[in-house]
């Protein structure tokens, strides 16, 4: 079956709401709007205004909520229409689903999935263009994970909501258009994936820029990796292609320093470093706030020809 | 300030004497049980941060016997009074102080992190105004699964100016979800008098706004706080939608164990102290013929020896093994 990955990410939200009576969404916008953008279209009618209930734009209560709602014995979804605007939230984030059950010395898990959508690329200017996904991965307590494709954005939110753990699932709009068949494999939240096999050189990354990297690894006959999990990450994937290729270069929509592509690389230092025949590079976001021009933009993006250029220099 | 400090409270008390005694013995516990906290404190054996409700005890001791055993409690890092009377053992409450394994959070939490599961005690909350959205998600858990839970939830006058305070009011309120909100009007968020930092003093105003109902209590009368908490927990009981209870109080004590209180006028604290809710209410109980100094005496007695076991059960308990540091950061 063909379908777009909205379509995917909709068909994953029915799915969970009809399979579990527990589970309900929760978010601004969700039911009588349709979803921002448009995933959540037509739920509240099949499911009603108990289980699919439009919040008043508190994100930092409603996240709230839902960890009080997990910790009753529901099984919430929490959608933050997007990543900017979960930096209202972030407290209840950090300082209480993520940190909870260790706190309480293992009395209280947080079973609580929140969707966020991230990213750049469609001229939305500097406040509604973050990748911040690294800032989240940079916590113990939570899961994070990036769909990226229209297999895992299906399937990523009932893995989630099976997991006792808080995750957050990113969700990509630059991505909500793509195309693709549905397979019947089912979806984990634990492992990394190699998307496309090759020989000369690694290129991992996930969510918006998993496409722009497969079309780069064409050119330099690159094996794809796409992450999935930001956290735990799943290195043993990417260890065991730098150890074929020998060469890596890491793609991350988010900022350069301190950044998600940093910490992999890091850790192929750490546990690959001899598999090596030369560093290891990176290809991200500018460290510039995301401007509204579009060849602006797009400069401060990664870019197919930008990855290209980062993994051939690997062979100068 | 000080001039506007009421008289203490006084008159008959119309409790049964067992209800009255009980009550009395609710206050006596956390009182004792706090004193040697800060007795331990000095001496070491009690680290980080320690904030003492010395002189609030009766908002604690009024609520927690209007609540029922299914409801569900959410407070603050001042919280050693609400966990205690809601049935968390004072031996683990002071082994968590101490930092051992055998305290209720397994000497993860310490004193601002105190959780239960089996009472239904959500901590412990050490983020002003953190416990509050919790409530509401508790409360519509409830409310959705259609189960007969109140949630009770504590929290200073300083939360009212965080912004998740009001949305919480108007959360709660819009989706008229069963939840109190006991607010412990303490006058000093740390050490902030709260006419320097609110446009509007009187909270209630700030809850009724959202439609919220409220009551406006003196939380120094054991007798007033516990009628009020029993009205407040039937209204939510009885689906009448959330509440808004304000507590006036005073803490006896700083702020926690750095504070040296350089913001309160030593007049103040004084007069505050004359309407402490132990002493009057004892006071109360004897000038109708219900307690004499000896039964009141072997209360006493009894409280302190229940503070001595808790200590010797923190001293007899053990450290957690290092190997189990990364222990439940996720659920398997």
């Amino acid at each position: 079956m063909t379908i777009t990955y909205r379509e995917a990410l909709r068909m994953g939200l029915n799915e969970a709401l009809e399979k579990d009576e527990r589970v309900f969404l929760m978010g601004e916008d969700v039911g009588k709007y349709g979803g921002t953008y448009a995933v959540s279209k037509g739920l509240l009618e099949k499911f009603g205004a108990e289980r699919v209930r439009d919040t008043p734009l508190s994100e930092l209560t409603f996240v709230g909520a839902g960890i009080g709602a997990a910790l009753g014995g529901m099984r919430p979804i929490v959608e933050v229409m997007t990543v900017n605007f979960s930096l209202l939230s972030l407290d209840q984030i950090v300082n209480t689903a993520a940190i909870l059950r260790h706190m309480s010395g293992g009395q209280f898990s947080v079973p609580l999935v929140i969707r966020m959508s991230t990213g750049a690329g469609r001229q939305l200017a500097a406040q509604h263009s973050h990748s911040l996904e690294g800032w989240y991965a940079h916590i113990p307590g939570i899961k994070i994970v990036a769909a990226a494709t229209i297999d895992d954005a299906h399937g990523m939110l009932g893995a989630a909501l099976a997991d006792p753990n808080p995750v957050i699932v990113f969700e990509y709009p630059a991505l909500f258009e793509m195309k693709g068949e549905l397979s019947a494999e089912t979806v984990d939240i634990s492992t990394a994936k190699i998307r496309r096999t090759g020989a000369k050189v690694t290129l991992i990354t996930y969510g918006a820029c998993l496409p722009k990297t497969l079309e780069a690894a064409e050119q330099v006959d690159g094996e794809v990796i796409d992450l999935r999990v930001l956290r735990p990450l799943d290195m043993a994937p990417v260890l065991a292609s730098v150890r074929k290729t020998r060469r890596a270069v890491v793609v991350d929509e988010g900022w350069r320093s301190g950044s998600l592509a940093a910490e992999i690389m890091a850790r192929i230092m750490e546990q690959g470093f001899y598999d090596l025949d030369a560093p290891v590079a990176r290809v991200c976001r500018e460290e510039v706030p995301i401007p509204y021009a579009k060849h602006l933009e797009d400069a401060a993006l990664p870019q197919p020809d930008k990855i290209i250029a980062a993994a051939e220099a690997l062979f100068a | 300030m000080s001039a506007h400090v009421a008289p203490p409270p006084s008159g008959p008390v119309a409790f049964p004497r067992e209800l009255s005694l009980a009550l009395l013995t609710d206050m006596l516990r956390i009182r004792r049980l706090e004193e040697k906290a800060a007795e331990l404190y000095g001496a070491g054996k009690i680290r980080g941060f320690l904030h003492l409700y010395i002189g609030e005890e009766a908002v604690a001791a009024g609520a927690m016997r209007a609540l029922a055993p299914q409801d569900n409690v959410v407070a603050t890092y001042r919280e050693h009074g609400q966990a205690l009377l809601r049935g968390v053992a004072m031996e683990r409450i002071m082994a968590e102080m101490y930092g051992k394994q055998e305290g209720c959070s397994h000497g993860r939490g310490g004193s601002m992190h105190l959780f239960d599961a089996a009472t239904r005690f959500y901590g412990g909350n050490a983020i002003v105004g953190g416990g509050l959205p919790l409530a509401v998600g508790l409360a519509l858990a409830c409310q959705m699964k259609k189960e007969d839970r109140v949630t009770a939830c504590f929290f200073g006058e300083g939360a009212v100016a965080e912004g998740v305070f009001h949305e919480s009011m108007n959360l709660a309120q819009l989706w008229r979800l069963p939840v109190a909100f006991l607010c412990e009007n303490n006058l000093y968020a740390m050490g902030t008098a709260i006419a320097r930092s609110e446009s509007q003093t009187d909270l209630c105003v700030k809850a009724a706004a959202y439609g919220m109902a409220t009551l406006k209590v003196d939380g120094m009368d054991i007798v007033a706080t516990h009628e009020a908490a029993k009205r407040a927990v039937a209204q939510v009981r009885d689906g009448k939608g959330p509440i808004f209870v304000e507590f006036q109080t005073y803490r006896f004590r700083a702020h926690s164990m750095f504070d040296p209180d350089l913001y309160r006028d030593k007049g103040e604290i004084e007069q505050w102290k004359t309407r402490g809710p132990i002493h009057t209410f004892t006071a109360r109980l004897k000038a109708q013929g219900d307690l004499t100094e000896e039964q009141f005496l072997e209360l006493d007695r009894s409280a302190l020896a229940e503070v001595q076991r808790a200590v010797e059960f923190a001293e007899k308990g053990t450290w957690e093994p290092v190997a189990d540091l990364a222990k439940d950061v996720y659920a398997p």
